[in-house]
């Protein structure tokens, strides 16, 4: 039974002293976005690699989500002989919270966890200790472009995720269903309002970027420099991020919505 | 330990002795639990960050694997330093790769990727990195595992030759006992942490130690025993 205990304590001193150590890294970040922001070429390589590749994968899963949304929703709705309001519900849906809790789930697995398979693998192969010892300072050079590309890209990728998302509602909706086109959009402009629903949907994606981005970079500067540490490493980006996003999601959707 | 300026110092030991360990202390990149060092009258772990990358400028260090950047071809590797460091124009760094790269004999293979050299010419580009600022210092990993007979030899000879023509210091971290002694002009044997004995290498060939003898010579038995500490071996094989 001590033993037990005595497992639980030490588990939860390795938990915070992980975390202590993560943000210590954030802050080493952090004061390094200066002399990342005057050599912009290392940010446009990283924007490139983690947002434009990222881009395919949210446009066919945002058409998905958008199409699945308006299906289902359509035969609820039509039960209340509601259909008209078919554009509102699915526009509601993806801005709220589909666009950037899904974006962001794809975005963990698609390019979370390649920046921690590349930071490990780098670690890995010497090439941080290497830059260390050419007095380059790995975090300013390899760390904090891949974050603000991260930061950067993610509410881009959710936006473009609801954007599409939309459409596919309207090619079901309208399309497919026989819904009237110009409820759909009228609807949907007359109640998706900017600031609560648009600027908030944009605050989650923000934060997000930031929790996935952080969490998959500070998984690859800290994995065991083994290929069996690194894949560990690349799973706990994937698994972490998840339950983040989603845990954070409650929090600001309560925080944001919780009055109404 | 006294690293002299201008020689090349070997530090030589089993696996697992601290070897590599000790480097990264002078480099800074490890703190010890005890003790100091100084690189060139500076205290390594008492200096600020900046100060402590102000001195790495003077420091080359060649990893075991080589350490080059994957994403960039040899050229771009060998450029790294000087584009992070310098404000050179091209022109002027594209002069200085060249000839860096034909120090080590690589200069037509500036184009290739880190992927497509072998073991030995990863290491020789790694090298003409490590030189690529005028370091006063470079540091060897192991800088022989690995290698076959011909890379060794290219090695040990430019190892010798970047050392004498540059007039560096250099500190070889090895157990090629052989190589490492044709170059070294001064060894220090370490062993658990410890240095069990020092001198040249015509010295420590003839040393009294008896754990020095056995690890220049190869021995498989001595100060070092060939059996991992077990319980006896009759009472072993009668489950005893």
């Amino acid at each position: 039974m001590i033993e037990y205990f005595q497992r639980l304590g030490a588990r939860s001193f390795g938990m915070f002293e992980r975390l202590g150590r993560g943000t210590v890294f954030f802050i080493n970040i952090v004061l390094s976005i200066p002399s990342v922001l005057i050599r912009p070429r290392l940010l446009v390589a990283q924007l490139y690699s983690v947002g434009v590749l990222s881009f395919s994968l949210i446009v066919i899963a945002g058409l998905f989500v958008g199409m699945v949304l308006a299906l289902q929703g359509f035969y609820t709705l039509s039960d209340f002989g509601a259909e008209g309001m078919l554009g509102v519900m699915v526009a509601a849906s993806l801005v709220r919270e589909l666009g950037p809790v899904v974006a962001a789930l794809l975005f963990a697995g698609r390019a979370g966890s390649a920046l921690t398979a590349e930071i490990g693998l780098m670690k890995a192969t010497e090439q941080l200790s290497g830059m260390e010892m050419m007095a380059v300072d790995p975090v300013a050079r390899v760390i904090t472009p891949r974050f603000l590309a991260g930061l950067i890209s993610m509410p881009l990728l959710a936006t473009i995720f609801s954007a599409i998302g939309i459409l596919g509602g309207y090619f079901i909706g309208v399309g497919l269903l026989g819904i009237d086109e110009g409820g759909y959009w009228s609807q949907m402009q007359a109640k998706i309002d900017f600031s609560q629903d648009i600027i908030n949907g944009l605050i989650k994606s923000i934060v997000f970027g930031w929790v996935v981005t952080w969490i998959a970079v500070f998984e690859g500067y800290d994995a065991i420099p083994t290929s069996e540490g690194v894949s560990r490493a690349t799973t706990r980006t994937v698994v972490h991020s998840a339950f983040a996003v989603l845990l954070l999601d409650f929090i600001l959707t309560a925080l944001m919505f919780g009055d109404i | 330990m006294d690293i002299q300026r201008g020689k090349v110092t070997a530090i030589m030991g089993p696996s697992g002795t601290g070897k590599t360990t000790l480097l990264k202390l002078i480099g800074g990149q490890l703190r010890p639990s005890a003790g100091f060092i100084e690189v060139d009258g500076q205290d390594v772990h008492k200096l600020k960050h900046a100060k402590l990358y102000e001195l790495r400028k003077k420091m080359g260090m060649l990893f075991q694997s080589g350490a080059l950047l994957t994403d960039i071809s040899v050229f771009e590797n060998v450029a790294f330093p000087l584009r992070e460091h310098t404000k050179l124009p091209e022109s002027l760094i594209r002069h200085l790769v060249l000839m860096k790269l034909q120090a080590v004999g690589l200069r037509g293979a500036r184009d290739l990727m880190p992927a497509e050299l072998s073991g030995g010419m990863a290491r020789r580009v790694a090298l003409a990195r490590a030189i690529a600022l005028d370091p006063m210092m470079i540091m060897y990993d192991e800088p022989f595992t690995g290698q076959d007979p011909i890379s060794m030899g290219v090695l040990v000879q430019l190892i010798k030759v970047v050392n004498d023509a540059l007039g560096l210091s250099s500190i070889v971290v090895s157990h090629d006992v052989e190589e490492t002694c044709a170059i070294a002009d001064y060894v220090y044997l370490v062993s658990n942490g410890k240095v069990v004995d020092h001198g040249s290498p015509a010295d420590l060939a003839q040393s009294d130690s008896s754990w020095s003898q056995q690890f220049m010579r190869g021995m498989a038995d001595g100060p070092v025993p060939f059996h991992y500490a077990a319980k006896a071996y009759a009472n072993d094989l009668l489950g005893l």
